[in-house]
């Protein structure tokens, strides 16, 4: 069976074609892959017919700040079907000002082997 | 918040104390940043990045998903932590700025003035960078027909409310335009527990990136109908509805193809326009094409020591080649500073219908220069060609050319003549 894929990797976004057969038990074997400009594509592709996996950004809550948000990323991708999850979690968490960039916010999210890491400073906010 | 000023030679134009400097640059986004940060490299450190905002930064601020810096740092970063690489390179080497202070009038004696909150403010620059980026194409602009509720935004707008200002501003969405900054609301607003029905593109192609089909619409089972477009808006005080039609080939809706979407948000993703009305003060010639300035290989407009890069200049798809490009304009600007001109630019550069634009516009033809440009519609295995006097100087062969996408070439300088216009062609 052929499947067709766009590569999210880089901006290049390659369209990649794979060969696959499926077999028993839901487990895939790749035949083939084209159209990838680079070897990220393959990898790609292999992840997502395995178990896709997503980064997301959010926001968290910081008091006192001169915004009323610090925006936050995952230090690395987690199964995709979990994103809504994250969400949660990361929504419960409130940080006081100042923020500064590359704090970790919460340290094994969901018990994957990735942080919630600030990605903005937030000075305290002076004017009162 | 004032940077490190020493004390200037002052004198009094206009009634108004004007200090002098080498360079002011106008706007402290990526491209600004990036080319105080590249000018200070070169020698040139009399320098004041103007900014309007309380901070730095510029749109990356309030771009918060990860997927920048992968050309120019080789890693993916998110917006603010992108703009903080350049932020933090200008304040360890003091690099002089001043934010919360919009300029107002730029001349083409290079006198710059500025409402600051010390005031007025004046200064007068050997050279001007221009960095102002660009604004979005609004519902005015496009002139959709119906009532004029609440609940219409540009995705630039509703990306400020929900990243900057903690406020959630829809519910039910519809989306007008497929480009990038759209497409990443749809996810963002989905994440934030708003339902995205549907994205809908005029165009017969997608506008944006395909990653970003993939990982922000199709992760999250978001339709994008292509051909397609709201032709009226419903709603009292708040929008109730959208009108959505089918479109022809000539962008006409379709009778009998309207269908009905109830939603309280539309959102438009329609465009980016380079935000040039300081430019046009200051006699800085415009192409009508991407909408800025026409610039030579130095980046420089007609009006000699007036630069400009960045979205100001043409709209970048992405923040990776602005900063390039600001770089490349400040070892220009540098050069002009310490040698009062740059050569002439007399050679131009045409382009066939299949290219909407290059830039730059114009070259001296003595040296090599990167040359950037976008395609008119999506083409499959061609090849761009360019030619100076009939004869081939470069090329470049594409799997897919698509408008969403910037193309640049190397163009070297061994085949490169000082007379002979160049032309760009799709073969």
């Amino acid at each position: 069976m052929m499947r067709e894929f766009t590569c999210i990797i880089c901006p290049n976004g390659c369209e990649i074609r794979a060969e696959i057969e499926e077999k028993e038990g839901g487990a895939v074997e790749i035949l083939s892959i084209e159209g990838a400009a680079c070897k990220k594509g393959n990898a790609y592709v292999e992840q997502e017919l395995k178990a896709p996996q997503r980064n997301i950004a959010t926001s968290v809550l910081v008091k006192g700040g001169i915004l009323p948000l610090a925006s936050v990323r995952l230090t690395a991708p987690i199964p995709k079907g979990r994103i809504f999850d994250a969400m949660a979690e990361i929504r419960k968490c409130t940080l006081t000002a100042p923020v500064e960039s590359g704090t970790v916010v919460i340290h094994n999210l969901l018990g994957y082997d990735t942080d919630v890491i600030v990605t903005k400073d937030i000075p305290e906010n002076a004017e009162k | 918040m004032d940077g490190q000023m020493d004390k200037k030679t002052c004198s009094q134009i206009n009634g108004i104390r004007t200090e002098a400097v080498d360079v002011v640059i106008v706007g402290g986004g990526p491209a600004g940043l990036a080319a105080a940060v590249e000018l200070y490299h070169k020698g040139i450190h009399d320098i004041l990045i103007v900014e309007r905002e309380k901070q730095l930064g510029g749109i990356l601020r309030q771009c918060i998903h990860d997927g920048f810096g992968l050309t120019r740092f080789c890693t993916t970063l998110s917006g603010p932590e992108y703009a903080k690489r350049f932020i933090d390179e200008v304040e360890e080497l003091k690099i002089p700025y001043i934010t919360d202070a919009a300029v107002l009038e730029v001349t083409d004696a290079k006198l710059v003035t500025a409402a600051t909150r010390d005031g007025l403010r004046q200064w007068q620059a050997k050279s001007v960078i221009l960095t102002m980026g660009c604004r979005e194409r609004t519902r005015g602009a496009l002139g959709i027909p119906g009532e004029r509720p609440t609940g219409v935004f540009t995705a630039g707008v509703a990306q400020a409310y929900i990243n900057l200002y903690n406020t959630m501003p829809a519910r039910e969405v519809v989306i007008l335009g497929s480009g990038d900054i759209g497409m990443i609301m749809a996810r963002r607003l989905t994440l934030e527990g708003a339902h995205v029905q549907a994205v809908f593109e005029i165009q017969p192609y997608p506008s944006g990136l395909p990653r970003n089909i993939e990982q922000c619409l199709n992760d999250y089972g978001i339709p994008l109908y292509l051909s397609h477009t709201v032709t009226a808006i419903h709603g009292g005080k708040r929008l109730t509805g959208v009108t959505i039609s089918r479109v022809d080939e000539h962008f006409k809706p379709i009778p009998g193809t309207e269908k009905e979407y109830s939603c309280d948000t539309l959102i438009l993703s329609v465009g980016l326009i380079p935000e040039n009305e300081l430019s046009l003060d200051a006699g800085v010639a415009l192409d009508g094409r991407t909408k800025g300035a026409v610039v030579d290989e130095y980046f420089q407009t007609n009006v000699p020591g007036i630069f400009a890069a960045g979205n100001v200049l043409h709209v970048h798809d992405l923040v990776d080649f602005v900063s390039m490009e600001a770089e490349n304009l400040a070892d220009s600007a540098a050069e002009y500073i310490r040698d009062k001109s740059l050569p002439d630019c007399p050679v131009e550069i045409k382009t066939d219908r299949n290219i909407n634009h290059t830039v730059p516009q114009r070259i001296s033809g003595t040296r090599g220069f990167k040359l950037s440009m976008r395609v008119n519609r999506p083409m499959k295995d061609c090849r761009i060609v360019v030619r100076q006097d009939g004869v081939e100087i470069a090329a470049k062969k594409m799997k897919k050319a698509i408008p969403a996408e910037m193309i640049q070439m190397e163009i070297k300088p061994e085949k490169l003549k000082t007379s002979g216009n160049l032309e760009v062609c799709v073969e």
